[in-house]
């Protein structure tokens, strides 16, 4: 039986420096890489859609309309969550969903078909996802901190506790609390990391199979390539829940800070 | 047994925690649907709290496959 080529679906989320340029600064490696070019696309990306729709126009085109939509439900979602006061962190939580959207989706683009290119998923790597949790954590401590002062520790003794139940509850509370930017992170991280190795190994099932023969195209490639198209649709609504989970937990958490309990 | 041969069995079980985490998350989703079709006025406000149930159901689910990838190409 002819051998089939390894599959290896983990060479995608290799950082290196694009163009193999390397720059060393002062002993640090500081190289310009694919990570860093594709947060430059989404970002650049995020920038186009949002100044084409921002125009004010009192009858939105439909370009306005899918910017205004955007905004409104990420609005929405904060008055909804942490109430009136829920406005102020609009820029932020709009921010953090925007480019977790956008970087979700331009990672499933189709790239590859230019030779040479590779779409790179920013937020399947765990520095990333974590810096973004962290940034979310941080800000919950300095608002709750700062609005409540040491009153926000009574965040963690949830009302009509039992006395002797109070340390046990504290404990248990606090490590629930100093979990979060953890779970944040983890979540999106795991979650785009396993779609792509999920669509790798299918793709590599494909192509082995188209070098195998026709008889393995039938019985190996087809099948998979019909299951990919599948996979690649559920991943797009994997990309959209994911960036909206991590927006709504991170409105959530700040409306523990604000309103405490 | 070989070392190599416990750790591939290793991510094997831990596989499995993945598809009960798919029931948790088809049980989430089937309770708000059973929720919301008898009192379909209230659905729309309880989306939030429908993902933050799904998000830590999920989760779990994840942290399987992360036992799974440490033991495969960490361990």
């Amino acid at each position: 039986m002819a051998e089939g080529g390894k599959i290896d679906p983990m060479h995608q989320f290799l950082i290196e420096p694009v163009l193999g340029l390397r720059w060393n600064v002062a002993g640090y490696d500081l190289s310009f890489t694919n990570s860093a070019l594709w947060m430059v696309i989404t970002l650049v990306t995020l920038w186009l859609f949002m100044l084409g729709g921002m125009k004010r126009e009192l009858v939105p085109g439909r370009w306005q309309a899918a910017v205004e939509g955007f905004t409104g439900f990420v609005q929405n979602m904060l008055t909804s969550n942490i109430g009136p006061e829920g406005k102020r962190f609009t820029p932020y939580v709009f921010s953090l969903f925007m480019f977790i959207l956008f970087a979700n989706i331009l990672g499933l683009m189709p790239v590859g078909i230019v030779p040479g290119w590779h779409p790179f998923t920013v937020t399947s790597h765990l520095t990333v996802t974590g810096v973004l949790a962290i940034i979310s954590f941080a800000i919950v401590l300095i608002v709750g901190f700062g609005r409540h002062g040491f009153h926000f520790f009574s965040l963690f003794v949830p009302h009509g506790t039992p006395v002797i139940m109070i340390p046990l509850i504290f404990v248990v509370e606090l490590m629930s609390f100093l979990v979060r930017p953890f779970s944040l992170g983890l979540r999106l991280f795991v979650a785009m990391t396993a779609g792509h190795i999920l669509l790798k190994v299918l793709a590599a099932f494909v192509i082995n199979g188209i070098n195998l023969g026709p008889g393995y195209v039938a019985i190996v490639s087809l099948p998979s390539f019909v299951l990919m198209l599948g996979i690649t649709l559920l991943e797009l609504l994997v990309a959209a829940i994911q960036a909206y989970v991590f927006a709504l937990l991170t409105s959530v958490y700040l409306n523990d800070a604000v309103n405490l309990h | 047994m070989d070392a190599e041969a416990a750790k591939l069995l290793g991510a094997g079980f831990a596989a499995i925690g993945m598809g009960i985490a798919a029931l948790g998350v088809g049980n989430v989703f089937a309770a708000f649907l059973e929720g919301a079709l008898r009192n379909p006025g209230a659905a729309d406000g309880q989306q939030g709290r429908l993902f933050i149930g799904f998000a830590g159901a999920e989760l779990l689910g994840l942290l399987a496959f992360v036992t799974m990838i440490i033991l495969v190409f960490v361990a």
